[in-house]
């Protein structure tokens, strides 16, 4: 079996959220890790691999320092890494991002391809699906497990109070939930191999099938006109009372701040 | 000469920072009141690589430097001395021994199992009356031709890892040899199993600090290991226990820089939240000039210890290297953590607060595998040759 990881390389948002002047997240300035819906991708990637065999490519598009996310997943036990970066993918919103990918992916053999839900500095949700429509395959999103059985994978689709169990056959993408699983901890011997790795550096020429119209800044639909920390909440206020008293003082608290 | 890590040895670091936060820290105080050997850490840390580092990958380790190894050793310490001494007695003191003097089928039978963290390993040397003066040794090996097997009786004391480990490389004599005109006690080394008939274990030590740590009196009677067993050369167990101690006294050292380190991030926290006569602590220059000296002693540790390991790596001899690391490391730790317990005042005194464990922690650092003064007789040996 073939499985292909997308990652993407995100700011550590522990480290606190920095800013550009012109309101711009500033990524050099801050810490980065690999975002955790496409961890735990890779961690169920690396666990069919396990169970079933399988190599694992793990593919990302970012700044030439997104090879950190990529030798990250080969110390966790992926087998290649593929870097696409060029300066005319820039500024690319999901459209422009799930074309690149799927322009990338084109060049690979798959049976299984694996996105993490959304990226925790973008919250889309919108690139695992899109590459999909790019590349015509069935997608099951917000995956919480994932078996193989035959050529068929039988997955658990999340939602709020229930899941749905769906069946699709592969070629197909799943988008994965960061609570599918825990992910695995790089081993020491690994973080030697992934240095000693080969990464694949690919750009704009490497793309099949895409227009230059659909890349980067220019193809991207979206624009972003500002970005800004949290406000930060107040810590509030803890009252403990008994339900009548609870009452009387909410429906005050109500009225003086004129909600009701 | 770069002072850099590498960004491969930063990544080892970055992990070993996170296993220690995630999986090491957060049961380190109950590990010191409980006095439990932690074994659930121990098989995750075995599961993640750590019982192997320095180990080559065709024996089932991760193929990395001692390098590296040290700084795993750190990183656990900073958190918690006793998970950073079980890897440290484990790697240097078992594996190192029998991968340096172990024969093919010893290494295949006991150092991959080892290196992969199926089995863990411990140490034998000291006893009642012996420690760095092996001559002073009692236990004995004799060997019995007529089942080809070394019969063994004595005990060992104060023993790493006693009682949780499954391999220990143990030290006796063998015989008498005359040297300069002296007879003098044969020492050889050998591998014992656990579950060895007439190998059982004695008390075990209640102590001042690494308190989850497993100290345990091994006891020999008539105990048979198979002739296959003896590690290294006959009559080499002197030699063979003062190499291995070279490489123990750098994870010690690596064990001792983590625990200064530990109680120095704990300290700079503390004094910004602290407050006194309305403002924090942090602010006084008494604080700032403790942290300042607190903080060089650290930085200086770190360079010598870092550097011992790398001799390890690139020399035939570092006992110098490992003394001087070792002495300078266990000295920092007690002076850092105790002037850690002093910056909490109070509170520092508290065993809900972590200084106070690891002022007590740090202090092992200063006696076991070679005192301060031991490592004070080796480098001015060395100078004075």
């Amino acid at each position: 079996m073939k499985i292909v990881v997308c990652v993407k390389q995100v700011p550590d948002t522990k480290g606190g959220v920095k800013f550009n002047p012109d309101g711009t997240l500033d990524r050099g300035a801050m810490l980065t890790i690999m975002n955790p819906d496409d961890k735990a991708g890779l961690e169920a990637a690396l666990r069919l691999k396990d169970e079933y065999g399988a190599e694992v490519t793990v593919v990302t598009m970012g700044l030439p320092k997104a090879e950190e996310v990529l030798r990250e997943a080969i110390a966790m036990g992926a087998d290649k890494g593929i870097l696409v970066t060029d300066r005319v993918l820039g500024g690319a919103d999901t459209w422009a991002t799930s074309t690149t990918l799927a322009g990338a992916i084109r060049n690979l053999e798959y049976d299984l391809i694996i996105t993490g839900r959304q990226a925790i500095d973008g919250d889309t949700a919108q690139v695992g699906p899109q590459i999909s429509e790019h590349l015509n395959i069935p997608v099951i999103s917000y995956a919480q497990a994932i078996k193989v059985e035959g050529d068929s994978v039988i997955v658990e689709r999340q939602f709020e109070d229930r899941h749905h169990v769906l069946k699709a056959q592969m070629p197909c993408l799943i988008t994965a939930l960061a609570e599918l699983n825990e992910p695995r901890y790089m081993t020491p011997g690994g973080i030697f191999d992934a240095y000693d790795a080969e990464i694949t550096v690919w750009g704009r020429a490497n793309l099949v099938d895409v227009d230059d119209s659909d890349l980067g800044l220019k193809g991207s639909p979206t624009k972003i006109a500002k970005a800004s920390d949290k406000v930060r909440k107040g810590a509030g206020e803890k009252v403990t009372l008994d339900p009548t008293e609870a009452v009387e003082y909410l429906v005050g608290k109500f009225k003086e701040k004129h909600v009701i | 000469m770069d002072f850099a890590l590498s960004k491969k040895h930063e990544m080892a670091r970055s992990l070993f920072k996170e296993f220690a936060e995630n999986e090491v820290k957060p049961l380190a105080q109950e590990v010191d009141e409980t006095e439990q050997f932690p074994e659930e850490t121990v098989r995750k840390m075995a599961k993640a690589g750590f019982l192997g580092i320095p180990i080559p990958k065709e024996y089932g380790g991760q193929g990395c430097d001692p390098l590296t190894y040290a700084m795993c050793v750190e990183e656990l310490s900073k958190v918690c001395g006793t998970t950073g001494v079980i890897v440290s007695a484990h790697t240097s003191l078992c594996c190192d021994p029998i991968q340096t003097y172990g024969t093919e089928e010893q290494k295949q039978k006991f150092l991959v199992p080892l290196a992969k963290g199926e089995k863990l390993g411990a140490f034998g040397l000291t006893e009642p009356g012996a420690g760095t003066d092996a001559q002073g040794q009692q236990t004995k090996a004799v060997f019995d031709e007529a089942t080809n097997e070394w019969i063994l009786n004595g005990s060992k004391c104060f023993i790493t890892n006693g009682k949780y480990a499954d391999v220990y490389i143990v030290i006796a004599v063998t015989g008498k040899i005359e040297k300069r005109g002296k007879t003098m006690k044969e020492i050889s080394a050998f591998i014992v199993e656990k579950g060895t008939p007439g190998f059982t274990f004695g008390t075990k030590e209640k102590k001042m600090g690494i308190r989850g740590s497993a100290t345990y009196e091994l006891i020999f009677t008539d105990c048979r290991i198979p002739k296959e067993n003896l590690l290294g050369q006959k009559g080499k167990g002197f030699n063979i226990a003062m190499h291995t101690l070279d490489g123990g006294r750098i994870g010690i050292a690596a064990q001792a820089l983590g625990l200064a380190a530990g109680a120095l991030d704990t300290t700079i926290a503390y004094v910004k939240e602290r407050k006194q006569f309305g403002r924090s602590i942090a602010q006084f220059q008494n604080t700032q000039f403790q942290l300042a000296d607190m903080a060089t002693k650290v930085e200086a540790a770190r360079m010598m210890v870092y550097r011992a390991a790398m001799a390890k790596a690139t020399q035939k001899s570092y006992s110098v290297e490992a003394a001087m690391a070792k002495l300078c490391a266990a000295e920092v730790a007690m002076e850092v953590t105790t002037k850690a317990v002093q910056l909490h005042g109070g509170y520092g005194y508290i065993r809900e607060y972590d200084v106070e464990r690891m002022m007590r922690d740090a202090k092992i650092t200063e006696i076991y595998e070679g005192t301060s003064e031991v490592q004070r007789m080796v480098i001015s040996a060395n100078i004075l040759k």
